[in-house]
């Protein structure tokens, strides 16, 4: 430290100002730092309070609002969304329940249908069978009558192939009854 | 301000010789008015803080660049601490405050350009600085609390005997703190920046060079530390200060 001492006396023999020691003991220029200290610290003062901190300040409490608006705002949009998602699923629902009904509407007409068309064939088919049956028993007289025709004519002739006299009621009443054999 | 080691007179290192007042323009005496170099880095920290304060917040954007950032972290920063200190009595007096902050912040950071003056380290500058916060502390705690601003030397808390002594500890106690206030700015910032010149006046010799410049280097960064850190511990002391003229708890 001594050495130091004797520097910065000899720097202070080389300069102007100071008194020895350390420069800043040298009062014979405090009053026109102190001066000047007070002139910059009104300067910094002033524009302080009149230009920097309202502005930052304001600044400030307008980000501030700003996001709580866009907090209250995406709250909002949060509620409409689930809103929206609660009518989209009753929609949604709604909507099953809708093609549920046309799909069951959809069965029973066509079940309809198909009962009229089974109906309806039914019908014809019993038609058909009951004609066809008809016609199977006309067929069956009439070849029973060609059959009975048939007995009778041979039963006479082989009767007159016998050399007997074929009586007609006599051959018909025996065909007969054998017939009904 | 120079190092004039120069290798022909052998080491002659003047550490000391960055704190002289000089007169800016000319050679005469130092009056009160006289344009020195204190003058010009008190003009340049000014300047600064009109940059920074100003300047980058000219914009006023809702999502702010980053000069607006840095504006708004520090008014961000010194508002909290004043809020927390002195409560919210004390925000009244934030404007003071902020000024004494940036004052001394780009005051100490300027200080750092090689070749600057650094206006905090000077005493008259930082007496100055703490006697108006003393004077101003303590004007105002009479005026807001009367007889009662007082009663802050009495310890109520401590057994009656006590009492007359720590009285007389919290009154002494009370006075030295714009010396302390004031020495510890200026005495940092004067050794940090005496000790920088020293090593460099070493470095004039080429075997210590090396080591004197990673030394340079080296407390240049503990010095950034030390710019900021005073700043700060000036600007908080100030609060708590504020707080026993302000705030109604005492102590």
């Amino acid at each position: 430290m001594a050495t130091v001492v004797d520097d910065v006396a000899d720097a202070a023999a080389g300069h102007a100002a100071p008194a020895g020691g350390m420069p800043q003991l040298d009062v014979t220029n405090w009053p026109n730092q102190i001066f000047w200290l007070l002139v910059a610290l009104v300067a910094i003062y002033l524009v302080l309070t009149r230009v920097a901190l309202p502005r930052i300040g304001a600044v400030l409490a307008e980000r501030r609002s700003t996001i709580t608006n866009d907090l209250l705002a995406a709250e909002e949009l949060k509620q409409k969304a689930l809103d929206a998602e609660k009518a989209y699923n009753a929609a949604l629902a709604k909507a099953r329940e809708d093609a549920a009904k046309i799909v069951a509407e959809a069965k029973a007409s066509i079940q309809a249908d198909l009962d009229a068309a089974t109906a309806k064939a039914d019908a014809e088919i019993a038609a058909r069978s009951a004609e066809s049956e008809r016609r199977i028993a006309e067929i069956r007289d009439n070849a029973l009558a060609s059959v009975t025709e048939v007995a009778k004519d041979t039963t006479g002739a082989l009767v007159a192939a016998l050399g007997g006299q074929a009586d007609q009621a006599a051959v018909e009443t025996a065909v007969a009854e054998r017939m009904k054999g | 301000m120079a190092t004039e080691a120069a290798g022909g007179s052998g080491f002659a290192i003047h550490p000391m010789d960055q704190f002289i007042v000089r007169p800016l323009f000319g050679d005469g005496p130092i009056q009160w008015y006289t344009v020195t170099n204190v003058t010009l880095w008190l003009a340049l920290a000014v300047v600064c803080v009109v940059l920074v304060m100003v300047f980058g917040t000219s914009r006023r954007a809702i999502i702010p660049s980053r000069s607006q950032s840095v504006a708004e972290m520090i008014y961000g920063f010194v508002h909290n601490m004043v809020e927390e200190v002195t409560g919210h009595e004390g925000v009244k007096y934030f404007p003071y405050v902020m000024t004494v902050f940036l004052f001394i912040l780009f005051a100490n950071l300027l200080g750092l350009i090689p070749m600057s003056f650094t206006t905090t380290s000077s005493l008259a500058v930082t007496i100055t600085l703490a006697l108006l916060v003393f004077f101003g502390i303590t004007i105002l705690g009479l005026v807001r609390k009367g007889p009662a601003f007082l009663a802050m030397f009495w310890v109520t808390s401590a057994p009656l005997a006590l009492r007359p002594i720590l009285a007389v500890i919290e009154v002494i106690s009370y006075f030295v703190r714009p010396v302390s206030h004031s020495i510890r700015l200026a005495g940092n910032l004067m050794a940090g920046h005496a000790v920088i010149k020293v090593f460099a006046g070493f470095a004039s010799m080429a075997i210590l060079s090396p080591i004197a410049v990673g030394a340079v280097t080296a407390i240049y960064g503990l010095e950034l530390l030390v710019a900021v850190v005073q700043a700060y511990v000036f600007t908080i002391l100030t609060c708590v200060y504020l707080k026993d003229a302000v705030g109604d708890a005492h102590h």
